[in-house]
């Protein structure tokens, strides 16, 4: 008959200490960390000394072994937050939530990367810092979206109300954010543009490279994912503490 | 029909004299606590309440009477707690129970811009209520504003509005009135009418939680007090036996705490 | 009364008390109309529209006054029902939380369309544009049918917060990128036809189903508290 809700709240009383929590995590954020850096550190001399300079670009081409893995991190991002944002309406538990905003927060700086480093990429190439190419496109949209979600979040704090209008944002985005590439893509076929990325067949040092560089950031993602989501998880709590002396419980 | 006196008293440890034992609770309430964002309001309720129980739920501004009776309206969810009414989960089966409350507060939840008829018609199609076009205009008669009923609420003064509010409210013969401060605005022949129709709704069987700052008349309508300060409850007794200079000593060491 | 009847009459008879509350307090309508002009006014300044380009920017400054229009209308009508403070009235009722979705669309589609439809001829004037075809009156449809789609979910979820004018157009405008791109592109068609048209209309088609099943769904985690 009567069906217990649960509390949204205290995932603390529930699991245990905190302190027994927080032994684990150090560990695989430390591991993760520091395969993240000795794949970037190694991604960078071979992005300018290993892979073979491009013939038609130049050696400004080399910043695409950066702005592929960023942007496709940046889009994965995305997916995690609209992801977790579903877990979140489904299940109703608020650690989806944290890890949506951590992924949000993640997603903004990779996007901010991406067309920085595409529009860069863009100027040595085309000599513009901007064209409507459907991937830059969808990037900025993608840009806007996250904006958008870390502001709604911001404005409404840390309530439920909140966690519930960021989920129905990521998940609008995640369903348009193909549409809208799709979109660009007829759009600019009636006026063809350089298409960033290299058409062909690829030499072995390049994929090699790019691979290295991928797994560099992948790794380096799922480290923050982890920091962060921490970070949100002391949020949370520390406002409960504020609010426990404050509401005299 | 439950004559209110020998009503059914359930989980609350005591029993008078002649009273039977329930199986089923007609509203069961463990452990609810609410707050907006980080704000606690309710703190942990637990109350049982029989049918045929006219409530009467005490307390200064703030300790949550309001709160309460928003949660049980389903206008909120609760953070945590259970809650069932008629054995309906009010969470998971908030639709059911929408069906099965009435909620009058003191602002009148109508649409300023159409007449009373309208409103009541409207509603009418929300609760699915059969029969709307001949009940509305019942109870818009019962309630006193019957020469008003094709008029807009935006003419209509205080104390109508709210009548008209009490009309909307037992539209749908809800078998729970929530009463969150309902004589707001009315006059001595609004009181006089709410009074009965009190009556006349507990006659039917129903039920009904009301708040008050009036300890009299939480005595003289309610079969029995609730007490919230800070968000839990902090007394309850039954009014049959209960004289009211004890209920005001009560409510003054519990308010000075 | 089986469920869907319920569902549909419920959508119904929101619809019709929106439309009633409209037109009894002539707010929204008669301001989004004005502004709509407006716009299509301003743009005839701005470009100083000659023969050659007319073609270019026409169809834009038609979508723009639109969208421009649609956003402030659909503030308007959720603010309306936020007013005396309560979206409680119909929360407080036992109707599904899509039906509410449904009617809300439905309503602000309506005063939408009667503003387009009062533009339209306005805008064929100004612009000396040979616009006004039946192939007009679908992608029109469809086009603001999309906006309209996104905008009353995200008109919901901003009226929560306090900077919703502000939040509104922020949220909005992101999302609708392919409806606006497909509906100016499909207006220039018709203007300068040209071979090879990429299909405009079936991407917006495509939108409008997607999103009014993603919105329906989501609509219930906005309005509740």
């Amino acid at each position: 008959m009567a069906l217990a809700n649960k509390e949204t709240t205290n995932v603390v009383q529930r699991r245990g200490t905190l302190a027994a929590r927080k032994a684990r995590l150090p560990l695989v954020s430390l591991v993760l960390g520091g395969l993240a850096f000795v794949a970037i550190m190694t991604a960078i001399p071979m992005a300018f000394l290993y892979a073979q300079t491009d013939v038609v670009q130049g050696p400004a081409q080399r910043i695409f072994y950066f702005h592929v893995p960023i942007a496709s991190v940046g889009m994965f991002a995305f997916v995690v937050m609209a992801f977790t944002s579903i877990m979140y309406l489904w299940k109703r538990d608020e650690r989806w939530d944290w890890a949506a905003r951590a992924s949000a927060e993640i997603g903004t700086v990779f996007i901010t990367l991406t067309l920085i480093t595409g529009s860069i990429w863009g100027r040595t190439t085309w000599g513009t810092w901007w064209s409507w190419d459907p991937k830059l496109t969808a990037s900025l949209v993608l840009w806007f979206m996250y904006i958008s979600y870390l502001m709604v979040r911001s404005y409404m704090g840390r309530t439920s109300a909140s966690a519930n209008a960021g989920a129905v944002i990521a998940i609008i985005g995640v369903f348009d954010v193909p549409i809208i590439y799709e979109a660009v893509n007829l759009w600019r076929g009636l006026h063809p543009a350089a298409q960033v990325g290299v058409p062909g067949a690829l030499p072995s040092d390049v994929v090699l490279t790019l691979m290295v560089a991928l797994a560099g950031f992948a790794l380096l993602y799922s480290f923050l994912m982890l920091q962060l989501y921490q970070f949100q998880k002391l949020q949370t709590f520390a406002q409960r503490l504020r609010a426990t002396v404050e509401y005299d419980m | 029909m439950i004559d209110a006196s020998n009503v059914k008293l359930s989980g609350i440890g005591s029993r008078t004299e002649g009273a039977e034992v329930v199986d089923d609770l007609y509203m069961s309430i463990v452990a609810l606590k609410k707050s907006y964002g980080l704000k606690p309001i309710l703190r942990g309720i637990d109350l049982s309440v029989g049918q045929g129980e006219r409530v009467a739920l005490l307390g200064a501004n703030g300790t949550g009477k309001t709160t309460l009776l928003r949660v049980l309206a389903c206008l909120t969810r609760p953070s945590a707690g259970a809650l069932t009414l008629q054995g309906f989960d009010i969470v998971r089966e908030a639709r059911v129970v929408r069906r099965l409350v009435g909620l009058v507060a003191h602002q009148p939840y109508l649409y300023e811009e159409l007449t009373a008829l309208e409103n009541l018609l409207f509603f009418g199609h929300m609760y699915c209520v059969e029969h709307a076009l001949a009940k509305a205009t019942q109870l818009i008669r019962r309630v006193g504003l019957e020469k008003r009923m094709h008029e807009r609420i935006s003419t209509f003064s205080r104390g109508q509005a709210q009548r008209l509010a009490w009309a909307r409210a037992l539209l749908h013969s809800p078998s729970l009135l929530l009463l969150d401060e309902a004589e707001t605005g009315l006059d001595q022949e609004g009181y006089a009418l709410i009074d009965v129709l009190l009556q006349e709704h507990t006659a039917r069987g129903g039920t009904t939680l009301f708040t008050t700052h009036q300890l009299e008349r939480a005595l003289s309508i309610g079969t029995r007090v609730v007490l919230l300060h800070k968000g839990k409850i902090a007394y309850q007794q039954h009014t049959a036996a209960l004289p009211i200079e004890e209920l005001r000593q009560r409510y003054r060491q519990v308010v000075a705490e | 009364m089986s469920a869907n009847r319920v569902f549909f009459e419920q959508v119904w008879a929101i619809l019709a008390k929106d439309v009633r509350y409209e037109l009894r307090s002539k707010q929204t309508w008669t301001s989004m109309g004005m502004f709509a002009l407006l716009v299509l006014v301003i743009f005839n300044f701005a470009f100083d529209l000659r023969v050659e380009n007319k073609a270019a920017v026409a169809p834009g400054a038609l979508w723009v006054a639109f969208i421009f229009a649609s956003l402030l209308g659909l503030g308007r009508t959720i603010a309306a029902e936020r007013e005396q403070g309560s979206m409680d009235r119909l929360l407080l009722c036992p109707v599904d939380r899509k039906a509410i979705y449904l009617a809300k669309l439905l309503g602000n589609l309506l005063f939408i369309s009667v503003v387009e439809v009062v533009a339209l001829p306005v805008y064929a004037a100004l612009f000396d544009v040979p616009l006004l075809t039946g192939k007009l009156v679908p992608i029109v449809v469809l086009g603001t049918f999309g906006i309209t789609i996104i905008g009353t979910l995200f008109a919901t979820l901003a009226a929560a917060t306090r900077a919703r004018e502000l939040l509104l157009p922020i949220l909005v405008f992101p999302l609708i990128v392919p409806v606006v791109i497909a509906a100016v592109r499909a207006t220039e068609a018709l203007l300068v036809p040209t071979a090879n048209e990429p299909p405009w209309l079936g991407l917006i088609i495509a939108f409008d189903l997607i999103f009014l099943s993603v919105s329906t769904l989501t609509f219930q985690y906005v309005i509740e508290e």
